[in-house]
């Protein structure tokens, strides 16, 4: 029986973290919004490691948040541990990780969910979209209701066909004993949409108290947690620790006996696993020269004994799985709670969307977190956050949000998915970003938060914030200028002391800062009427002033790299006619269809000299134009 | 709106005179740099659209290059309707590549093929018909540079740019590697190693940069010695030489007072002939500067001539010579092949195996031809546009590699100074991808499928 149930702006399909920040997005944005989940038990559900954040991943939180997103608010309020990465590195690769209490923070966004106006969120496995000439107009779910709607929003995650391998077991399922979404799949196959399998997996849960700590090493949090959220000022609670261990040969011995009893090694999966996430057997068979890997065992929440075994993602059968398991220092009595399982899935080749995250094929349609090929909860976020701006403004007739990789994490993310696709489960790495000194985690609100307020995304308490923050390091950082120093005894004595040369030349605090072995905290006792500022802002001004070379250096390729984005591509460009394009350009070039030069010159298969046909062509059509528009 | 472009607009060759043409809102400012006026100190000074005489310079030493006529005129009424400056410098190889490598050095980026014609057209210089055509000729010259960098593929300039790149990309990887997955256990990058790696990467670009054959050859002419032991015909030879080929620069005498340095074009190789006229009375050079000497010549000789009189039974003197030159590349003359002959060519032949011999009577102009094709032979495979083309290609080439020099200087300065990883990184990168477009590559994903190779990583 089908029904009409109601009608919405946007109707979010699926509710992890690429369906919540989508709905929450599009809701603030004033649209009336739907989020359809197949279980109210999965929103926000963390079906891997319980942690968010991390490099890159960390980046991208710090910018969600920028924007007016919540999960790093969810994680503020949630997070049992804290640590900030990468701390013996330059700022800008320092990556903050907190370990997530899995079901706090579930509830806690749900309910965020659930008070947020002008959202409504249903249990109701959607089965069918519903398109009418390009257009997307409603969705069908599988107990009959028919919901009409302006945009669709699908963030299914790995549910999609989803089907889990443990060993020589293998069974239709999603993530977390779940169930999987398997006819809608085919309705937007019918759509036309491509779609393809990726794989990705999982490591076992074990019961706390069948460990054995003494025979780990503790891995605590930091001292001072640095909340995710530029909203959050302070964070105090007791931590809890994370433990490390360590494969032996024995164990290796025991995987490598069993090897022909994986469905990977047997080849029964199809799908595409990530590298940066093999599974144990992958690391003991393509790493046999190492003679133990490093394993973290992680608590899953504070009101549950499960723990997280990272570095042991496995496809093995159950019964390898508690051997191997038991090889391990600290382990030899473990209790397996919930085994270990590879999961295969149905996704999209992100190269058919536009860098709004709309289909190319029907308007309207968005399409968001890990169905576009991605893994990892914040990559998703990220997704999330821009289809759901980018429907809401779709709807409202404005221009599209568009971030570009000289802009923001996300932007390097969405660029990548869209114009160069992904052949396995894309994560965000910081080295896949150009400008990466000055994608900075410590400065997301100053790159992004300005955009979010104009958007309407971010609400004026965020942007004053804002205002002020920039207004406070501006001024110091005039101050540092002005406090000069002269070659005198009393400050080259001071300065020696500090263990750096003396001054042969007047100079100015703002310059010392710069000298690699002295800091703007070193430097207090010469500063003597330093005001008192919050700590984010003496760290921002120190980085500003001691990076500033290298910080103008990126700033000058962002330069070059802008002139090539600012070249737009008309979307009605025929590029079989453009004579000189090579055959291989043609093709890549019709089927991306890029939205500017820039972009072009990142699909592989063009080359510079087709850039430059390009550019030669565009002058041409632009003279033509103007040659008509007089002729009128 | 565009960087500034410069390249030589002349056809390389032989013609009277070369140009190189530079466009961009930085040329006259460059022009400044290099160029002195003889009356004027600065182009820019003179009145617009009128030749002056002067010369380029270079600033760095304020040495002079070449004599020349200088004109500037600025956009919008230029080919490219950009700041346009030409120089008219004397024909040839040299004179044009030394200008335009200043000119690259002070600043300005080589063009493109067909990239003035390019910028004609963007900036709304040439009619909109053409626009077809300059597509074409994008198209068409960076198919031509494709066959090169092809060759040059080859050769071994890119083989060794590539081991370049391949001690960089580790390098990148690691650090990559250490930043992206932190908690790993990975080996920590060390500034001591990457210190090494580094220093290695430097020391191969500079060799690069001051051995790539045919490189060195066209930009400063080929260092050539003539060596043998008094009386053979050694004076004749280079005179002959001078005689029939025109030589393009003569320097002022040597810094050494017995040494003077001719430049002189044979076939288009351009030889820089290290004469011993200074004690060309006596001759006897082995005896007069001392074996050590010799060697040392010898030993900075890119390319040797030697000179046997076959009129005369060998004499120890020879013996030494042939001892002293048997690992050069060598032309072997045997002189005097008008008198009665006392020494077999088989006897040369076992003092100097596998060495090219040309038997000459110089004074009667026998074997001069033999000897300049030979020399001609053993550079180039005979083939004349392969060296035209090689030398645009090298410009380039060299262009890159000064860039990719100046990176990884920046790169051990920072690493010296203990500036943190990713800001050194950066530098690191910029030199892997300069070196690439000498090979063709730049691939950024190439560092990330190295990390996964050499690392093992996950969760």
């Amino acid at each position: 029986m089908e029904y009409f149930a109601g009608e919405y702006d946007v109707i979010v399909i699926g509710a992890g973290h690429a369906g919540c920040e989508a709905g929450l997005a599009s809701a603030r944005l004033g649209m009336k919004t739907l989020m359809l989940t197949t279980s109210l038990e999965s929103v926000a559900l963390m079906p891997c490691n319980p942690a968010i954040g991390g490099t890159g991943k960390g980046h991208l939180v710090r910018e969600i948040d920028a924007l007016g997103g919540e999960m790093g608010k969810n994680i503020d309020k949630t997070l049992i541990q804290s640590r900030m990465l990468n701390t013996s590195k330059g700022p800008a690769v320092h990556s903050l990780r907190a370990q997530a209490d899995k079901k706090r923070y579930q509830a806690s966004m749900k309910l965020t969910l659930e008070k947020e106006k002008n959202l409504d969120l249903k249990e109701s496995e959607v089965v069918e979209i519903l398109v009418e000439g390009e257009k997307v107009k409603g969705v069908k779910t599988k107990t009959g209701a028919r919901f009409a709607t302006k945009a669709i929003i699908v963030a299914t995650g790995t549910y999609l066909k989803g089907r889990i391998y443990i060993g020589e077991v293998n069974f239709e399922g999603g993530p977390s004993g779940l169930f999987p979404a398997n006819r809608l799949s085919e309705s937007l196959e019918d759509l036309g949409v491509k779609l393809r399998r990726f794989k990705t997996g999982t490591p076992a849960r074990i019961h706390r108290d069948s460990l054995d700590f003494d025979k780990m090493e503790i891995q605590p949090g930091d001292k001072e947690i640095v909340p995710f959220s530029f909203m959050t000022d302070k964070i105090d609670k007791e931590q809890v620790p994370c433990w490390l261990t360590y494969t032996n040969e024995n164990t290796h011995k025991i995987i490598l006996d069993n090897l022909s009893r994986s469905p990977m090694y047997k080849g029964e999966i199809e799908g595409v696993g990530p590298r940066y996430c093999p599974s144990i057997e992958d690391k003991v068979v393509r790493f046999s020269d190492k003679n133990r890997h490093q394993l973290f065992i992680e608590p899953e929440g504070l009101d549950t004994c499960e723990m997280y075994v990272q570095g042991m993602s496995t496809s093995l059968p159950e019964d390898v799985q508690i051997k191997m398991l038991r090889s391990i220092p600290g382990l030899e009595n473990v209790k397996i709670m919930r085994t270990a399982y590879a999961i295969e899935y149905d996704c999209l080749d992100p190269t058919q969307l536009k860098r709004t995250l709309e289909y190319k094929g029907i308007d309207n349609l968005f399409f968001a977190g890990q169905i576009n090929g991605s893994s990892g909860y914040e990559e998703a976020a990220a997704q999330g956050i821009i289809a759901g701006i980018n429907a809401a403004l779709k709807i409202k007739d404005k221009e599209p949000f568009i971030l570009d990789r000289s802009e923001a994490y996300i932007g390097v993310l969405i660029d990548d998915l869209v114009t160069k696709g992904t052949n396995e489960p894309y994560r965000m790495m910081t080295s896949r970003a150009e400008y990466r000194l000055i994608l900075r985690q410590d400065n997301a609100d100053l790159r992004l938060t300005e955009k979010g307020y104009k958007i309407g995304l971010v609400d004026d308490e965020r942007y004053n914030r804002l205002l002020n923050k920039k207004k406070l390091i501006e001024e110091e950082k005039k101050r540092l200028k002005n406090i000069k120093f002269t070659p005198t005894n009393e400050t080259n004595e001071f300065l020696k002391k500090l263990g750096t040369a003396p001054l042969k030349t007047p100079t100015t605090l703002y310059n010392l800062i710069k000298r690699p072995e002295l800091s703007y905290e070193g430097l207090n006792d010469l500063d003597k009427d330093r005001p008192e500022l919050p700590k984010e802002i003496k760290r921002q001004v120190e980085t500003q002033i001691k990076y500033e070379g290298y910080i103008k250096k990126q700033l000058r390729q962002i330069d070059q790299f802008k002139k090539l984005e600012g070249k737009k591509l008309p979307k009605d460009i025929d590029y079989n006619k453009i004579k000189g394009l090579r055959l291989e350009a043609r093709q890549k070039l019709n089927e991306i269809r890029p939205d500017s030069l820039g972009q072009a010159s990142r699909i592989s298969g063009v080359s510079p000299a087709d850039i430059s046909v390009l550019l030669v062509y565009l002058e041409q059509r632009r003279r033509l134009q103007n040659r008509s528009g007089q002729d009128d | 709106m565009y960087d500034t472009i410069a390249a030589i607009a002349t056809a390389p060759g032989e013609a009277g005179i070369g140009i190189v043409r530079i466009s961009g809102n930085k040329a006259i400012e460059i022009a400044d740099k290099v160029f002195k006026g003889k009356r004027i100190e600065k182009l820019s000074e003179a009145e617009e659209r009128k030749l002056i005489y002067g010369y380029i310079i270079d600033p760095e030493d304020g040495k002079k290059i070449d004599e020349v006529l200088a004109v500037y005129m600025r956009g919008p009424y230029t080919y490219t309707r950009e700041d346009v400056v030409e120089i008219n410098c004397h024909g040839g190889i040299i004179p044009v590549r030394r200008i335009l490598e200043v000119i690259l050095k002070n600043g300005a980026r080589l063009a493109e093929p067909g990239e003035f014609t390019k910028r004609a057209f963007l900036n709304g210089r040439i009619d909109l018909a053409q626009a077809e055509a300059v597509m074409d000729l994008i198209s068409a010259k960076t198919d031509t540079s494709f066959d090169v960098s092809l060759n040059q593929l080859e050769g071994s300039l890119s083989k060794e740019v590539s081991k370049v790149r391949e001690i960089l990309l580790k390098m990148l990887a690691h650090v990559e590697a250490s930043i992206d997955f932190p908690e790993h256990d990975i080996e920590e990058v060390t500034y001591d190693n990457l210190q090494n790696e580094g220093k290695e990467v430097l020391s191969r670009i500079e060799k690069l940069l001051s051995t790539a054959d045919t490189g060195k050859i066209l930009r400063e002419g080929l260092k050539t010695v003539i060596l043998g032991k008094p009386n053979v015909g050694k004076s004749s030879l280079m005179n002959a030489i001078l005689r029939e080929n025109r030589a393009i620069v003569t320097d002022v005498p040597g810094t050494t007072r017995d040494i003077i340095e001719e430049y002189v074009n044979i076939r288009g190789i351009p030889l820089k002939i290290i004469d011993t006229a200074g004690i060309r009375d006596t001759d006897d050079i082995v005896e007069r500067i001392g074996v050590e000497r010799a060697k040392e010549l010898v030993q900075r000789a890119d390319l040797v001539f030697v000179v046997f009189d076959i009129s005369h039974d060998l004499s120890d003197e020879d013996i030494k010579i042939a001892e002293l030159i048997k690992d050069k590349k060598v032309i072997v003359i045997t002189n005097k092949i008008d008198l009665p002959k006392k020494v077999s060519k088989e006897k040369i032949k076992e003092l100097l195996p596998d060495k090219p011999i040309i038997e000459t009577s110089i004074v009667e102009g026998v074997g001069l031809d033999l000897l300049e094709e030979t020399l001609k032979n053993m550079f180039f495979s005979g083939d004349i546009t392969i060296k035209d083309r090689a030398i645009v290609t090298n410009v380039r080439h060299k262009d890159l590699l000064i860039k990719a020099k100046k990176n990884i200087e920046d790169a051990l300065n920072s690493l010296q100074m203990g500036i943190p990883i990713d800001c050194i990184e950066v530098d690191i990168k910029d030199c892997w991808e300069n070196l690439g477009q000498i090979t063709g590559d730049t691939v950024t994903d190439d560092i990330i499928d190295r990390i996964f190779e050499d690392f093992c990583i996950g969760k």
